[in-house]
């Protein structure tokens, strides 16, 4: 009875977030280099804001958003319990420990030093990939301020090299971080969409960084169409 | 008996009725003619034609789009109908405010224009109080929010940011929202008829725009303004609203007004909306784009931005409500 109710709660949840995205922002994907068609795909995008994985969620269609898992950083998206069940419930997102370049108590001040997560932050990812989920991710890893994404991580290239089957999409997302500026609280209705490009493949023996840099401007290119 | 007064004899009912035939009527005949010179469009192959016919299938999607929202609007009431063109309002606000970019300081000042003066304009139509909401955005709001983006602390481009949002207000909000105010005008022997205003306004206005559209295509002349419009010339011009402004004349028997009233009511207002037509293409040359539904999107009508359709009306639409307010002295 209890999950009766809560998995209607989710789907009510569904519908209501669907229309307050498509009523404020449009919502609006452009596909261009590819279908929206039910494959395992990864789609990568740049990163202004918390609000980028609910919009490029709304902008799949129904039968891509099903099958879809968002990357939502653990430590933002569990802070209040609203947020979590969201994130669980409505979006089905794969949690990742953010990790990055910590203050260590003992280094000296300002020095940072890149802390390893206690598990391999993939580790979830690759879960769902192998559960023959695709995947929304984020290279940058973080959230930009700048006009360009900032340089992609790793994370896209271990994934490309362990899944060679699945294909990689690159996305841009355009004019979230107007919607709701960081500190905000009330979001502004700005018409958003999300460019879908043509996927990338990763070479036989390509370096990691050379991967990468072909990635990023795959996304970057998508602005301007 | 003349047809004048025949139609003038009839109940508000009979002639609504008789209107929701004659007007569906013209857009299904329309529709199949289309559909046939499509047909054999097909086995040809000129692109220039194939253009044209888009385009005024383009249009008859609109006319379809706009004359269905407008007879909900009318059957469900003025409440009903209020709503809708708030509805609109927000709808293009945003298409407006997409394009204008602002700062992160202007957030504020946005969220007020949309949530909070947008829903208060419209509150002030629907309580009929016309003398608070025809100087409730050019005077209070017009102070209002460029002191919210003050306070934000953002003296970039402070002059342009505001000038843009303020811009937007006027033509999105406080313009659309002269459209249902004349549900609530209160002209004597005319109760129940109002919204037959509302339809002479459109009607009138958008034949000027189709009009204009159909000879800028096949009479060119020298545009006046190349950088602006390359098909706005003043013969075009002047032939489209002579034609809505006839329109409008014939339309009088449905009008609280005499016939050379209703010719005139109708010149005023297709001169506002065909002029504010022009004006809303040169702030979308400015900002780079052909139409306001957002860089290559596809939007609502399928035919580029909402606002596109609109925007005549924005600007029609209180030049004739005071127009018609000041004459009659309502």
């Amino acid at each position: 009875m209890k999950l009766q109710l809560s998995s209607f709660a989710a789907r009510a949840m569904n519908l209501f977030l669907l229309g307050l995205v498509r009523v404020l922002t449009g919502a609006q994907a452009r596909w261009h280099g590819c279908p929206p068609k039910v494959e395992q795909r990864i789609y990568f995008a740049n990163h202004q804001s918390h609000a980028d994985l609910v919009l490029i969620w709304a902008a799949l269609p129904q039968e891509l958003r099903n099958v879809t898992r968002p990357i939502a950083a653990k430590d933002y998206w569990t802070r209040t319990p609203l947020k979590k069940w969201i994130t669980t419930a409505v979006f089905n997102a794969i949690y990742v420990d953010r990790g990055g370049a910590r203050p260590v108590a003992g280094a000296e001040a300002g020095e940072t030093v890149p802390v390893e997560p206690a598990t391999d932050p993939l580790a979830p990812l690759i879960e769902a990939i192998e559960g023959g989920d695709s995947i929304i991710l984020f290279p940058e890893g973080t959230r930009g301020h700048a006009e360009e994404p900032q340089p992609f991580k790793a994370g896209l290239y271990n994934l490309a090299l362990k899944f060679p089957q699945v294909v990689l999409v690159p996305a841009w997302i355009n004019n979230v971080q107007r919607v709701m500026p960081k500190g905000e609280v009330v979001p502004v209705p700005i018409l958003c969409s999300v460019t879908f490009g043509e996927p990338i493949r990763l070479e036989a023996g390509e370096e990691r960084r050379a991967f990468l840099d072909r990635a990023r401007p795959a996304v970057i290119a998508l602005r301007e169409i | 008996m003349s047809l004048n007064q025949f139609i003038r004899s009839l109940s508000a009912s009979q002639q609504v009725g008789a209107l929701f035939l004659v007007v569906f009527g013209l857009l299904s005949l329309a529709t199949v003619i289309l559909v046939l010179l499509s047909l054999r469009e097909r086995s040809r192959t000129q692109d220039n034609q194939g253009d044209e016919l888009r385009d005024l299938q383009s249009l008859l999607k609109t006319s379809w789009l706009m004359v269905v929202v407008f007879w909900v609007a009318w059957v469900s009431g003025e409440r009903v109908a209020l709503v809708l063109f708030a509805l609109v309002s927000f709808f293009v606000l945003r298409e407006f405010i997409t394009l204008s970019p602002t700062r992160r300081g202007d957030h504020r000042s946005l969220v007020l224009a949309f949530f909070v003066v947008l829903p208060i304009q419209y509150g002030l139509v629907a309580s009929a109080r016309f003398d608070l909401f025809t100087v409730f955005i050019p005077v209070y709001v017009f102070l209002a929010l460029p002191v919210v983006s003050a306070l934000a602390g953002d003296p970039q481009r402070f002059l342009e940011r505001n000038a843009k949002l303020q811009w937007g207000i006027m033509v999105c909000v406080y313009g659309m929202s002269h459209v249902p105010a004349l549900l609530l005008l209160n002209f004597k022997g005319y109760a129940g008829k109002n919204a037959f205003l509302v339809f002479f306004l459109v009607f009138s206005v958008q034949t000027c725009m189709i009009v204009q559209h159909l000879v800028a295509r096949h009479w060119r002349r020298r545009p006046v303004a190349p950088e602006v419009s390359q098909s706005f010339s003043w013969h075009s011009w002047a032939v489209g609203v002579v034609a809505g402004g006839l329109f409008g004349g014939l339309l009088s028997a449905i009008t609280p007004f005499k016939p050379a009233q209703a010719l005139a009511m109708a010149l005023i207002a297709c001169t506002a909306g065909s002029l504010g037509h022009l004006v809303m293409k040169a702030l979308k040359r400015d900002r780079g784009v052909t139409n306001w539904g957002a860089q290559g999107l596809s939007s609502v009508t399928g035919a580029g931005g909402l606002l596109d359709r609109v925007d005549g009306l924005c600007f029609a639409a209180p030049v004739f409500f005071h127009s018609v307010h000041w004459y009659f002295d309502l």
